[in-house]
């Protein structure tokens, strides 16, 4: 099977940010290495509810992997990075495609990072990692738990090398949190595998 | 949590004790919708609320509604509307008479956002819009043109972006942290129960406009209703979906022809 090949993937990257999310992204998606095998990585951050396709176009310069903004029942494919609309919360499927929703706002944020963790979380169990960035909300640290219920994998921004520390600090102090990394090394533990 | 054996047996008893289907919606948006529930309603565990379901009418109305997503807002997604001003409403002008579907209208802001832009192009005189949902509570509310004051700020903005000229607050009357429309905008609406799932098509329409109501559905029930509307659609009448939602990958979609980037199509065929 090609490297971006149809199919599940292995292990999904479930990455969520609020303010100062951006910058730490550009630096990271350059580190992930090309290709990705098994993974996919979805990143869920906080914008202004527009709906312009502008911050896809953004990231998709940092990286040789396809970007996609994601669209109604898209399939999760592996090797695959996928962005969450603006203005839509981004849950998982059983059968493999995303839905998206637009209900109330979680956290004052649509999309909302601990509905995207939640859902992550219900349906990839053990295979989600779950990383949050920085930002100034404490949305994450509820999906952070589901994630963790699950078998799953979690990252924080190392508080001290993020704009706004708050978001990382909340999972940190909440949750069991099994890495703090700088964003160098969230960049590295995305290549290296399982954790 | 609750499982997904859970979920499907409330499905179950819905479908068996009052025929509402939802067993071809998204998985994930519902089984999120039904824990909300569970704490919004404090239910200490899925067997109570499956009682209650089960046995108390009233509730399942609550049920239902809270079910379903009725977030909504006037003008949104402003570049949307402008299409609608500038390539559809032109080209109903000529017609001796307009019908237009809200398919799914929830409390009705987006009726309403049709109604200004039709009024603005003299095209509301000779409109019916026929707004429907499978909550009757929700239309009640729509028929009511009252909405609350905190977003007007932000509507009127979307109006303007959207290409709205006016004064946006010429269209409403404010008391008590609530706005009223104004009645012409409403005398030319129809309110109805209409559920997208079981129910048939009942007219042809110029426009139907179902937005942000697919992505609650999986694959079998969008194509159902994409065909449901198809069948309402006269020829060169368009249909306007969410900004994430597409006609691709369906079987109607050779018939249709999309009007610029904006998630709207016209039928071609």
């Amino acid at each position: 099977m090609a490297e971006n090949g149809v199919g599940r993937p292995e292990k999904l990257v479930v990455i969520g940010g609020s303010t100062g999310s951006i910058d730490v992204l550009l630096s990271v998606l350059p580190m992930v290495q090309v290709p990705l095998t098994g993974a996919a990585i979805v990143i869920v951050v906080h914008r202004k509810n527009t709906a312009d396709s502008a911050l896809s176009a953004v990231l998709a310069l940092r990286t040789s992997l396809p970007v996609h903004e994601v669209d109604d029942k898209d399939l999760v494919q592996p090797g695959h990075i996928y962005l969450a609309p603006a203005d839509y919360h981004l849950l998982f499927e059983h059968d493999g495609t995303f839905s998206l929703d637009d209900s109330e706002k979680i956290n004052y944020s649509r999309p909302s990072i601990d509905v995207t963790f939640e859902s992550a979380a219900d349906v990839y169990g053990p295979a989600v990692v779950g990383i949050i960035l920085s930002g100034a909300n404490a949305d994450g640290t509820e999906g952070f738990r589901a994630i963790k219920q699950a078998g799953g994998i979690l990252v924080a921004q190392r508080p001290d090398t993020a704009q706004v520390g708050y978001m990382p600090n909340q999972a940190i102090l909440h949750t069991p949190v099994d890495h703090i990394l700088s964003i160098e090394q969230i960049g590295a533990f995305i290549n290296g595998g399982k954790g | 949590m609750i499982a997904e054996y859970e979920v499907d047996l409330l499905l179950a008893d819905l479908q068996e004790l009052y025929g509402y289907d939802f067993t071809h919606y998204s998985r994930a948006s519902l089984k999120r919708r039904i824990n909300r529930l569970v704490s919004l309603d404090k239910f200490p565990s899925f067997a109570e609320l499956r009682y209650r379901v089960r046995s108390d009418g009233e509730y399942i109305k609550r049920f239902v509604q809270e079910l379903t997503v009725n977030v909504t807002e006037m003008f949104r997604d402003p570049l949307f509307y402008r299409t609608l001003r500038t390539s559809v409403i032109p080209s109903l002008l000529a017609k001796p008479f307009v019908r237009i579907w809200h398919a799914g209208c929830s409390t009705g802001e987006e009726v309403f956002s049709m109604a200004i832009l039709l009024k603005e192009a003299n095209l509301l005189h000779k409109t019916l819009l026929y707004a429907t949902d499978l909550n009757p509570d929700v239309l009640e509310s729509a028929r009511k043109g009252i909405f609350m004051m905190s977003p007007m700020k932000q509507y009127s903005e979307n109006y303007l972006l959207s290409g709205g000229t006016r004064d946006f607050s010429t269209y409403y009357t404010a008391q008590y942290g609530h706005v009223k429309f104004n009645e012409e905008l409403a005398e030319r609406m129809v309110f109805s129960t209409h559920n997208l799932v079981s129910d048939r098509s009942f007219n042809e329409f110029d426009l139907i406009m179902c937005r942000n109501v697919l992505i609650y559905f999986d694959k079998p029930l969008q194509n159902r209703v994409l065909n449901l509307f198809d069948e309402s659609l006269g020829p060169l009448s368009y249909l306007a979906l969410g900004s994430k939602e597409t006609l691709k990958f369906s079987n109607i979609e050779p018939k249709y022809k999309q009007i610029g980037t904006e998630k709207i199509w016209r039928k071609m065929g």
